[in-house]
């Protein structure tokens, strides 16, 4: 285990355990998750040495986000939602002078980042934008109804899709690191929500202006497809793993009471038990897989914009979002009543509500609409191991 | 006179709703996706430069730098055997 995730645990069972159905209930911030996420240094870990962090890899912020899932589903997703905007200044930031002094800070102040790509009046479709970044005289200035924005007022910066001129059509997209201090948010819409209730996912009325240096040299298409993509799938679909990991653990350790108590006879849950852990194996299989892919992957721009790999990324998002409700359904039954009920160390109501959000955040037809339109272009693979 | 490859791509550019931009307004160099060519229109276009020209593109082809201007989509006809010059 390294040092990162044997923190991630100690957050996650110290912290985030403790405050998870008080945010779920109210609906609030794990201000106390972050605090000590934070406090742990693990907001800055793939920051490269060049830039004063310790660069961590990808592998490493997915196991963290596996790690905290276990713990506090909405903790893990504001952990997995800022680690795919840093993981877009790290990659495409490039040499630009900005970006990296900003990344540096990143590190110091363990700045937190939020994101805003969806936009009223572009149906859903984040690869297209009504915004657009307006230059004068070297600064920008943009203005953006953000249907939603994560913890947008408990973040410290805000990464911003816009077409890259007024006069660009929709498709054609940049995004923007915005630290909080040039940003003003106007809350629209609020989030009372069935799960992931403490993403604090409200609607904004986002205005932004800088430096143009701030907006990431490299089109969004190519962020998009080569890391932004990617990297969400994997993160989430961790987090997600982490959630059907412990709705299995709390079933299993129901069983496992059930069967000291008849030793001999084998408790009713035991079987779909079974069943539970195999579709927790597969999950977890496809997702080390998909991580393993990306890894191999990173070196080549071409691989990364290639179809075959959008399309296994696409379709890691949907299996896992599917299947984690699956999961948590099955450990469901397993523990009937005593998962059912809201008082007992085995429930499983929260693990349930929180899964269902992993369909809708980038709904999964949206995603298999993509798909479907790739696989018209993609080519056969019949080797096992290529 | 037969038509170029060039001249092919560019009336299949012209004639469908890909663009946001005439065509005629655009170099063979300019950048499509500035043009308005998302990443959806993109498969359309592969798919319908296959039928024109009879051609299957491989894998290695199928990125987004292969359909970003008529000369990289020229120069990928030509990788796969298409006779660029006239047809």
């Amino acid at each position: 285990m390294t040092d990162w995730i044997a923190a991630a645990r100690a957050v996650g069972s110290d912290v985030a355990a403790r405050h998870a159905e008080d945010v779920d209930r109210q609906a609030r911030f794990p201000k106390e998750s972050l605090a000590a996420l934070k406090e742990r240094k693990l907001l800055g870990i793939l920051i490269p040495e060049r830039d004063g962090g310790p660069g961590a890899g990808i592998a490493d912020v997915v196991s963290v986000c596996h790690v905290l899932g276990q713990y506090c589903a909405a903790t893990a997703m504001i952990y997995a939602m800022h680690q795919i905007q840093v993981s877009c200044i790290v990659r495409h930031g490039g040499d630009s002078s900005w970006h990296r002094a900003f990344a540096k800070r990143l590190v110091d102040e363990q700045l937190l980042l939020a994101s805003a790509t969806s936009e009223a009046g572009v149906g859903g479709d984040v690869r297209s934008s009504v915004c657009a970044v307006e230059e004068k005289g070297g600064r920008f200035s943009l203005a953006k109804q953000a249907t939603v924005i994560s913890y947008g007022a408990d973040s410290d910066g805000i990464l911003v899709t816009a077409r890259r001129t007024p006069q660009s059509p929709a498709s054609d997209q940049v995004i923007v690191v915005v630290p909080k201090s040039g940003a003003s948010l106007e809350a629209l819409q609020g989030w009372d929500t069935l799960g992931m209730r403490g993403t604090c996912s409200n609607g904004y009325h986002l205005k932004a202006e800088g430096e143009m240096a701030q907006v990431i040299p490299k089109s969004y298409a190519d962020v998009s497809a080569q890391t932004m993509l990617p990297t969400s799938h994997l993160v989430w679909s961790a987090l997600w793993l982490g959630i059907a990991t412990d709705a299995v653990a709390r079933a299993r350790a129901f069983v496992r009471a059930e069967a000291r108590k008849k030793p001999g006879v084998m408790p009713p849950g035991a079987v779909r038990l079974a069943e539970a852990t195999s579709q927790l194996q597969l999950m977890k299989s496809n997702v080390v897989a998909a991580l393993r892919r990306y890894e191999a992957a990173l070196g080549s721009e071409d691989s990364l914009s290639a179809l075959p790999f959008a399309i296994a990324m696409n379709s890691l998002k949907t299996a896992s979002s599917q299947m984690a409700v699956q999961i948590v359904g099955q450990a469901l039954l397993v523990a009937g009543l005593a998962a059912y009920r809201n008082d007992t160390p085995f429930s499983l109501g929260r693990h349930l509500r929180d899964a269902h959000s992993a369909a809708l955040m980038v709904n999964n037809d949206r995603i298999l609409a993509n798909t479907a339109q790739l696989v018209l272009a993609l080519r056969d693979d019949p080797e096992l191991l290529a | 006179m037969s038509s170029s490859a060039r001249d092919r791509v560019r009336t299949l550019l012209k004639t469908t709703g890909w663009l946001q931009t005439d065509i005629d307004t655009l170099g063979n160099d300019a950048d499509l996706y500035v043009a308005g060519l998302t990443s959806h229109a993109t498969v359309t276009l592969m798919l319908a430069l296959e039928e024109t020209f009879d051609v299957e593109f491989p894998d290695s082809l199928l990125r987004r730098r292969t359909f970003s201007s008529v000369d990289a989509i020229v120069e990928a006809l030509a990788e796969i055997g298409v006779n660029t010059e006239a047809v």
